[in-house]
């Protein structure tokens, strides 16, 4: 943390976790999905569903999908933004046992046909923890490059994929590895101090027992 | 350089015949690794925005998204040019955070400090003394330092938010930077400033988070007005050599312990306090109608 998180962020109001985390977690859907998006899904739960109208939840997480910041004042149109730039949109309220008071659920689909899912919550001041992606359950908050690797639970593929993200000259600023069940599918959430190129992520895909990588870029 | 206490941060200061806004600079430069000159700039670029939201917010006619707050801000700003009780320094800076308060509850833009819901209190009391007093703007840029030096320290050992410590960790923290700020900005020493960031802590300790409807309008936009009053307090009681009984690191230690105290419905839910009266009940139905739950 340092002087300009608390003299800051600059924002569009009122609410720092309903408005500015909201535009947010939108931006790290943008981020993952890596094309022009066309179309939206986007389920509101808990305080997000109960308050959206009144702190422009809606407007902030479609505003963050087509990549605004949290200060872009072009926050308030996004409706009509999305609208007359061919973005189809839905919102639903919807309920998640367990799941943060302030979460979104964001699925969408690109010019190109990629698709892609998210599950966020605002965790307070703008803060926000990524919960889910395309339906694996993960745990970070995209202020640096992170990378998803859905990968066997064998042997050595840790080893294998870090010394490849060291042999390209980066630095991992953290690391967690999850494991549903012993010897099936398993994730690695990997932050990286430098950016990775889609060649770059191309050559992690292709390493033995690797199923899927992600990269999801730093919001900065 | 983290510091760990507000004792921390005075003493350091004070050792090396710094203010704290003038120490701050230089160790955040350090941290974020970039000049002084760059992290000055920025902070720069706050103040404007600050100054935008004030002037932004006294537009005729304007009201918030759900409709139930605005005006205000330009009717204090009017009420100022009467001199009122307390002349026209207070009546402005009054007038400043209602002004930016009502602008962030229009989906304006403005500069969490610490937080949306208390963003009034600093263009409240740091720009109001810069234009009263007519110092120069590097005198507000730097009280923005002192007033995040206090908050960085907050953070660390206390809270923030509203949804965890009630508003006194928002309202409470905002106030309490900004006396601090008014205190170096008037040239009082670190010590003072450290004393009126106790006092003004320890006059909003237990303040509840009550927002009528759950929305950042109704008590938040008045409460930030009432922040200034008690920044203005605190720092003038400083200035004057008052001294907190209770030094200030047991103070923020004790909204830490008042905040983890405070039931749920009294943080940031919408359940207690203001939101749960008969008024504050109707509101939410007339905004949200008995239910918004469904799809559209």
């Amino acid at each position: 943390m340092n002087i300009f998180n608390i003299i800051g962020p600059v924002m569009i109001g009122p609410s720092s976790s309903h408005t500015a985390g909201a535009a947010r977690i939108g931006r790290v859907a943008y981020k993952l999905l890596d094309d022009v998006p066309v179309k939206a899904e986007i389920g509101l739960c808990g305080s997000f569903a109960e308050t959206y109208k009144g702190h422009g939840t809606d407007k902030a997480l479609l505003a963050g999908i087509m990549n605004m910041r949290t200060d872009d004042k072009r926050i308030c149109a996004a409706r009509e933004i999305a609208e007359s730039s061919g973005l189809e949109y839905r919102f639903y309220t919807t309920q998640m046992k367990g799941a943060h008071p302030n979460t979104a659920i964001i699925h969408l689909w690109g010019a190109s046909g990629k698709e892609c899912s998210l599950q966020g919550a605002s965790v307070g001041g703008g803060n926000i923890e990524i919960r889910s992606v395309n339906g694996m359950t993960v745990e970070f908050n995209a202020e640096s490059n992170t990378l998803l690797v859905l990968h066997k639970d064998v042997k050595g593929t840790i080893a294998q994929v870090t010394e490849k993200v060291a042999a390209m000259g980066m630095n991992i600023g953290d690391f967690r590895s999850s494991r549903p069940v012993k010897g099936r599918d398993a994730l690695m959430t990997i932050e990286i101090d430098e950016s990775m190129h889609s060649g770059e992520v191309e050559s992690l895909r292709s390493l033995p027992n690797v199923i899927n990588v992600v990269l999801v870029k730093a919001l900065s | 350089m983290e510091f760990e206490s507000i004792k921390d941060l005075r003493e350091t200061a004070e050792n090396e015949k710094l203010t704290i806004a003038e120490l701050t600079l230089r160790e955040q430069a350090a941290q974020i690794e970039c000049t002084e000159e760059e992290v000055y700039r920025e902070m720069l670029q706050r103040l404007h925005v600050m100054q935008d939201a004030i002037r932004s917010g006294q537009v005729e006619g304007s009201r918030s998204i759900s409709g139930i707050t605005g005006g205000d801000g330009i009717r204090m700003s009017q009420y100022a040019g009467t001199e009122g009780l307390m002349g026209h320094f207070f009546n402005h800076a009054l007038s400043n955070a209602i002004s930016v308060a009502e602008y962030n509850a229009t989906m304006g833009k403005i500069v969490a400090s610490p937080t949306a819901g208390s963003c009034g209190i600093l263009p409240g009391t740091v720009i109001a003394m810069m234009e009263e007093k007519k110092l120069p703007e590097e005198a507000a840029v730097m009280g923005l330092f002192t007033a995040g030096a206090i908050g960085l320290v907050i953070a660390k050992n206390a809270s923030l938010a509203g949804a965890e410590g009630g508003c006194q960790a928002e309202c409470g923290s905002a106030a309490a930077m900004a006396a601090a700020a008014l205190v170096e900005m008037a040239g009082g020493s670190p010590r003072m400033a450290a004393n009126a960031c106790a006092m003004a802590i320890k006059n909003q300790l237990g303040l509840v988070c009550d927002p009528v409807a759950g929305l950042v309008e109704v008590p938040c936009v008045k409460r930030n007005a009432g922040g200034v009053a008690i920044a203005f307090t605190a720092a003038e009681m400083a200035l004057a050599g008052i001294e907190s009984v209770i030094p200030v690191d047991e103070v923020i230690d004790a909204m830490q312990q008042v905040g983890d105290s405070l039931p749920c419905a009294l943080r940031e839910t919408g359940q207690g306090g203001l939101a749960a009266t008969p008024t504050g009940v109707q509101i939410r139905k007339d905004v949200f109608g008995e239910s918004q739950k469904g799809t559209e």
